[in-house]
This record gives C-alpha cells, structure tokens and sequence, in this order.
C-alpha cells in the first residue's frame, strides 16, 4: 500500500529535519525545563511560605494557566510578550522577541506552573518535622528550605520532573500553530512542500515515539532505583 | 496628540536634509539603529513573492525588494553594518507580529487593504492581483456559482478567506469554509480532494499549481472574487520617518531598469527549486504601478487606462 | 504602545453574514465542548476497557494493552491529530479515503478520534492504578463469594476503583477540553480558531483572545464544580 510513497523525501531532508528541526526542539526542551524547573521550585517554596499576599497570587497565577489550552497561551505570548517587555523595561517601544525566545519564555512561565504543582508535593512529601528541626537549629525558613527540605524533595520527585520534561518534550510541537520552525515545523514544510504529508508525518510520528517511549523506559528504571536506594 | 504625526514628518524632512543621528531619530529607524538589525518577515509558501527554496531559506521578488530596502536604510543610517535577521510569519500572525515589534518589515504577498490600515503601514505597491480559486479539472467546477454546497479552502488571515466568507454570506452559495494554515496547506486539501477548491490570490495560484506533482490536472477559475488588489512590503504604522524613507527606496527601485529586472527574474524566467517559469510578463497596470508608485489601498486606482 | 484598543467590536457583525464577533466566538465555544464531550466519552469507554484489561490475569491481553498505552501517550497529539486527518485517508482503500475526506464536519470526527484516543491512553492509566490501589483482599473475597471475573470487577472493584480515581479523572477531562483547541491545526471551528479568526477578520488580537480566556475560565470552573458535586454525591459515608 506503499507503492506510490517515496520515502526518499526523508533522506533528502535529513539534515534540515533533524539539526534545524529537532536541535530546535531540543534546544527549547532543554533550556525551557531548566528555566521551568527552577521557576517552579521558586513558585512552589513561596506558595508554601508564611509569607503574605504572595502564595495568593501564586495561586492565582497557577489556576489560570492551568485552566487554559497552551495553544491559545502560545499565541497570547507571542503577540504580547513584547509588549510585557516593554513594560518591564519601561523601553520607548515593544522589545523585540525572537521565535526562539518567545518560545522559550512561553514554555517557561507556562511549565513553571506544572513543575511548581509537582516541586509542591515534593515538598509536603518531606515530614514536618525536619523543617522544625532546620528551625530549631537556627536557620532560617528559605535556610532550611535550600539546605534542607529542597534536595530531598527534590530527588524523591525526579521521575516525575523528567516525565513533565517529557511531556513538555511533546508540548513543543505546538509551537507549529505559529509557524515556528521546530521538528514537527520543519516536517510540515517539507511536507507541504513536496506534497508527501503521509511520509512526512508518518517519520514524525516514529521519532517521536522512539525518543519519547526510550525516555520513558529510563524514568522507569530511574524510579525503580529509587525505590531500591529508599 | 494631534501634533505628533506633524511633528513626526517635520523630523521626516530634516533627516532628508540632514545626517542623521541618532537622537533625532524615531521609531523603527532609531530601533534600527539602536540594535544594529533590522528583522525581516517572511513567509513559507508565497511563491514567488517569499518563500523557503532548496536549503529552507527564504528568498523571492519581495524578499529582494526587502534587501533593497535594507540597503538603503544602511545607506541613510549611515551603518557599517545592519544585522538582517529573519523571521517566520504566517497571514494569520503577520500584523500582530508587525505591532509587537517582532518584525520590522514583511516581506511577502500581503494585500494593501483600508481595513488593515487601522493597523499597520503598507509602502508602494509591488504587485497586483485578484482572489480566485483553483480546482481540479477532472471535477469540471464553472464559475463560482459551480461551488455552491462544497468545501472551499482559503488561508485563515488572508483577505481572500474574507471575501470568500462575505460572498458566501450575501449569495447564499451555502460552502463550507475551511481555513488552512498556509498557502501550500490550502493547495493540498485541493490536491487530496478534502476541499473542491481552494481560494486565493490568482498569482499564488499560478505559483502552486505550476509548482505541484501534476500541473495540468489543475485550473484556475474565470470569475475572481475580487478586482486586482495591491501587495505591499507592511511596515509599522505611525511611522512616518521610516515609511518616508522606505517608500523613497521602493519608489526609486520601482522606476528604474533595476525593479523590472527583479520582477522578470521572478516573473518570466525560472525561479528555484525546480526552475519553474511562472510567465507572467508585466501587463498595463503593472507597468503603472511601476512608473508611478503608489501606496493606494484602492484597486481602482490601479487600472491602466 | 501602538494598538488600538476596541472593546466594542464583539457587537459589530462578522463578515460571515451569520452575526456578531460575539456569536462567532460563541460557536466555537458549542464546538469546543461538543468535541471535548465526544472525545471523553471515546477516552472513558477505551480507556477504561485498556486499563481493565492490564489488570486482567491474561497476559497477552496485559501486553498488548501496555503497548497501546506506549503508542498514545508517546505520540505528541498535534501528530496524532495529523496521523488521523492527513495521513489515515491516503492509507485506505482510494473510495473510503475520499469518503472519509468529503464527509462533513471530517475535521470534528478527525479531532474525536485523535482527542479521545490520546485520552483513552491517560485513562486506561488511571483506571490501572485505581484498581491496583484497591487491596489484593477485595478481589480474593469476590472470588471467595464464587463471582466471575466480570462480575467481580462489575460488583467489586470497578465502584470502588472509580470512586477512587474521581479526582484525577476530573483532571483528565479538563485536559480534554483543552486539548479540542489543538484540533484548530486540522481546520475545526473550535473557540480558539475562532478566536484567531475574530482577530485575523478584526485586528483586536487582545480583544478576541482575552473573551477566548474569560471563556475557557468558566467552563472550567463549571467542570470543576459539576465534578465537585458528583464526588460529594457518590462518596460513601464512613470512608
């Protein structure tokens, strides 16, 4: 039923899908879940804090990206993340924001949000009393969460931060709705280009699956581990 | 704030006079300046006006009239050297990427219109065209009274999504309008019969068609939507300064030997990646266009008389 | 900043002739929780029925509904959607290919079948751990009672398990209806296309997607609450 298919396409494009296309998406993968991450962590200790106002806000904030589809945050941050910019910076004129690190500000502020949910029960997954104690040794709240709360917390929620990174993994392919050029992108327009969108999207399908379902055995065999070494 | 665009166009004319540095300076210029780059929109599948060749850079008779304009904003900045980046965009991102200030000029197939003139800035025209549709001959569709009850694709944020969207509406023509992501998007849901035809402007059509696995099964409808609309090179709005001095630039470009070259390179001689000829020599009103260039949304006054 | 704000323009007709902008966000509102309904109501029957069966003493059945899992949760779901729109027609025979393609309303059924089956996955997870949360004891005693495995499940684990995985099903749901608006790819009139719409017709890009947002917002909270009351109706008391 293949007869009139010419995988060849694939071959011929190999180097625009792969080094532009997916070091794109792997770029934005990587930078966004380190940048995600650490926003996450932030958001989640303020969340637990005794401070005021600001774990309202967080929440706030929280809730409202949660309740929106990312399609439509995408297109909200592209159009105004210039805009935020030029606030922020008081500039004469909206900042002017690359594809990439439009991209990249989207998923961070975006996944900061699902990473903080999951940093948050890390951190109520860490009895009590170890951060009485921290206190009661004589550090600090954000003490005590760095030195002691954090790296515990952090390690028991490894699975479940690299299976988000996966999940972001996917999620960037959206950013072809605004014509980026990430690996899903760069099939599209070869796609589009030749006429061959079942080849095309058939060896999109299959990278996918294999990078995905491969990083998806190692979280496996991590939380394994894990379970082993508690 | 009345004062300001008077304002504006008197700084307009002292930069003509005097060089320019960059205090006096505004908007997109002293952000060119400023940053040493200037950022070019460009689209995929605009064939022949912008879109991706051989290596998946983007070039085309707009993309040259762009680099033109480069050349001359280096000229008159007085720049060592001007950063050209490039940017994607899409008919239906194009003018908000306009506003935010992602792009600062775009270069494809992006039809002068008034509505979009709330907006954005057009410069002098460089093409004209109106909106049909293409179908497949073996699916004998006359006129556009022949697609009454069908499926009908266009590209969401183009003009012609509109026009085939009001003429549904006032002719009861009953079709289901599905919009496409881009113009080759569109062109494929003709291709694999998911749409009896696609509505667009008759030379992307031309572009397409030619540029498909199998040109002669195709035909571009008699009846147009529209009557030949202008394209121009978008740029911000209220920004008198950099508008002067780019329609300086594409008035020049368009009057002398050079701009007919450009447009015979792309129009009547073979374009990449397959060595297509388009063979759409310059008629009467394009000629116009060319001699007196105009920034006019009006069709009308592009008709040669 | 040079926008021009117009908050008047969801009252001015369309240039689709069949209304107002608000009307035109207001279908693709009705598109989108028509589609999401339809789509979870495909994710809950297959996903329960794939999740069921991975905990079902047959092992081949065990595999093959693990692999199923694998293929729909690894696959990103604009893919998906594209595998079902673009890619499924081309494989079938030339006749249905073309009859699946000019159907009406081919993007909806396309969206249903690539939302749902992506859900159906995450499901099938739920339902799995529902069940293996349950203590091995409860399904002993149905087998002690002399019930079958149906109806073990039937009158034993499943309430039990459901009851259970409430919560996170809600969560499912509401990804449910996020997702329909990445279906806007393959050319359905849900309320995020038409938002983008409203914006490529009007040029009030922050008008048209902050009513998109007040719009999502309140369904949400809809759901939230619907679902709120129906674990409050079906916990069992003393629990």
């Amino acid at each position: 039923m293949f007869a009139n298919f010419d995988f060849d396409v694939i071959r011929r494009s190999l180097s625009y899908l792969l080094i532009d296309g997916m070091g794109f998406t792997l770029l934005l993968t990587g930078l966004a879940t380190l940048l995600a991450g650490i926003l996450g962590t932030i958001l989640a200790v303020i969340r637990l804090s005794p401070v005021p106002v600001l774990p309202r806000l967080i929440i706030g904030y929280v809730e409202f990206v949660r309740s929106l589809p990312l399609v439509l945050l995408i297109f909200w941050f592209y159009f105004l993340v210039p805009y935020i910019g030029q606030w922020l910076t008081g500039a004469e004129r909206p900042i002017a924001v690359g594809a990439f690190s439009s991209a990249l500000i989207t998923f961070t502020l975006v996944e900061a949000v699902y990473f903080s949910e999951i940093m948050r029960a890390g951190i109520q997954s860490i009895s009590r009393g170890q951060l009485a104690a921290a206190r009661a040794v004589g550090l600090g709240y954000m003490q005590s969460m760095r030195y002691v709360v954090l790296p515990q917390a952090f390690r028991n929620m490894v699975p479940l931060l690299l299976t988000q990174t996966i999940v972001l993994f996917q999620d960037t392919s959206l950013v072809y709705v605004v014509s980026i050029t990430d690996f899903l992108g760069a099939a599209g327009k070869v796609a589009q280009r030749d006429g061959r969108l079942v080849e095309m999207y058939l060896f999109a399908a299959v990278v996918y699956f294999i990078m995905c379902f491969a990083a998806s055995m190692l979280v496996r065999h991590l939380q394994r581990r894990n379970e082993f070494a508690r | 704030m009345r004062v300001k665009p008077l304002l504006l166009w008197v700084v307009a004319g002292a930069l003509a006079a005097s060089p320019a540095a960059a205090e006096d300076l505004t908007g997109t210029l002293k952000k060119i300046k400023e940053t040493g780059s200037i950022t070019l929109g460009y689209r995929e599948s605009s064939v022949p006006f912008s879109y991706l060749d051989d290596n998946q850079k983007p070039v085309g008779y707009a993309m040259d009239i762009c680099y033109k304009i480069v050349d001359a904003v280096k000229a008159d900045l007085k720049l060592d050297k001007l950063e050209v980046k490039l940017n994607p965009v899409s008919s239906s991102t194009r003018i908000p990427l306009m506003a935010n200030g992602t792009i600062d000029l775009e270069c494809g197939s992006t039809t002068n219109n008034v509505d979009r003139q709330k907006q954005v800035a057009f410069t002098n025209s460089h093409f004209l065209t109106a909106s049909r549709f293409v179908s497949k001959k073996a699916n004998k569709i006359t006129g556009i009274e022949g697609l009454k009850g069908k499926t009908v694709a266009s590209t969401s944020g183009t003009t012609n999504i509109k026009q085939v969207v009001e003429a549904n509406a006032e002719r009861g023509l009953g079709l289901t309008v599905l919009p496409s992501k881009d113009h080759a998007e569109g062109f494929l849901l003709v291709e694999t019969d998911r749409a009896a035809a696609f509505v667009m402007d008759d030379i992307l059509l031309a572009g397409l068609i030619a540029g498909s696995k199998e040109p002669a099964a195709y035909e571009i409808s008699k009846d147009s939507f529209s009557l030949p609309e202008p394209y121009g090179i978008m740029l911000r709005k209220d920004d008198p300064a950099f508008k002067a001095l780019v329609d300086k630039a594409t008035a020049d470009l368009y009057k002398s030997p050079e701009g007919v070259k450009i447009y015979e390179k792309w129009f009547t001689q073979p374009i990449p990646p397959k060595g297509l000829v388009l063979n759409v020599p310059m008629d009467a009103a394009m000629k116009k266009a060319f001699a007196q260039p105009s920034d006019s949304p009006d069709p009308a006054s592009y008709v040669a008389n | 900043m040079n926008y021009h704000w117009n908050w008047q323009i969801f009252w001015e007709l369309s240039p689709e002739g069949t209304g107002t902008y608000l009307d035109m966000l207001l279908s693709g509102l009705w598109w989108t929780i028509l589609t999401s309904l339809a789509a979870w109501a495909v994710g809950l029957v297959v996903g329960s029925v794939v999740g069921i069966a991975r905990t079902l003493p047959i092992r081949p059945l065990q595999w093959l509904a693990g692999a199923y899992v694998e293929l729909f949760r690894n696959i990103p779901l604009l893919v998906q959607l594209f595998l079902w729109y673009f890619v499924l027609p081309e494989l079938l025979p030339h006749g249905l290919g073309l009859w699946m393609k000019q159907m009406p309303n081919a993007a909806f059924y396309s969206a249903v079948a690539g939302v749902g089956f992506f859900t159906s996955s995450r499901v099938a997870e739920q339902v799995r751990a529902g069940i293996g949360a349950l203590p091995r004891g409860q399904s002993m005693a149905g087998k002690a009672l002399g019930l079958t495995v149906a109806q073990t499940y039937r009158y034993v684990l499943l309430p039990m398990a459901y009851r259970i995985i409430l919560p996170p099903l809600t969560s499912e749901f509401l990804n449910t209806i996020k997702n329909t608006s990445v279906a806007l790819t393959i050319g359905l009139l849900e309320l995020t296309a038409r938002a983008r719409a409203m914006q490529e017709f009007s040029f009030q890009v922050f008008e048209s997607f902050t009513a998109a947002t007040i719009m999502y917002m309140v369904i949400n909270m809809v759901v939230v609450i619907a679902m709120r009351t129906l674990e409050r109706r079906v916990s069992l008391t003393g629990r």
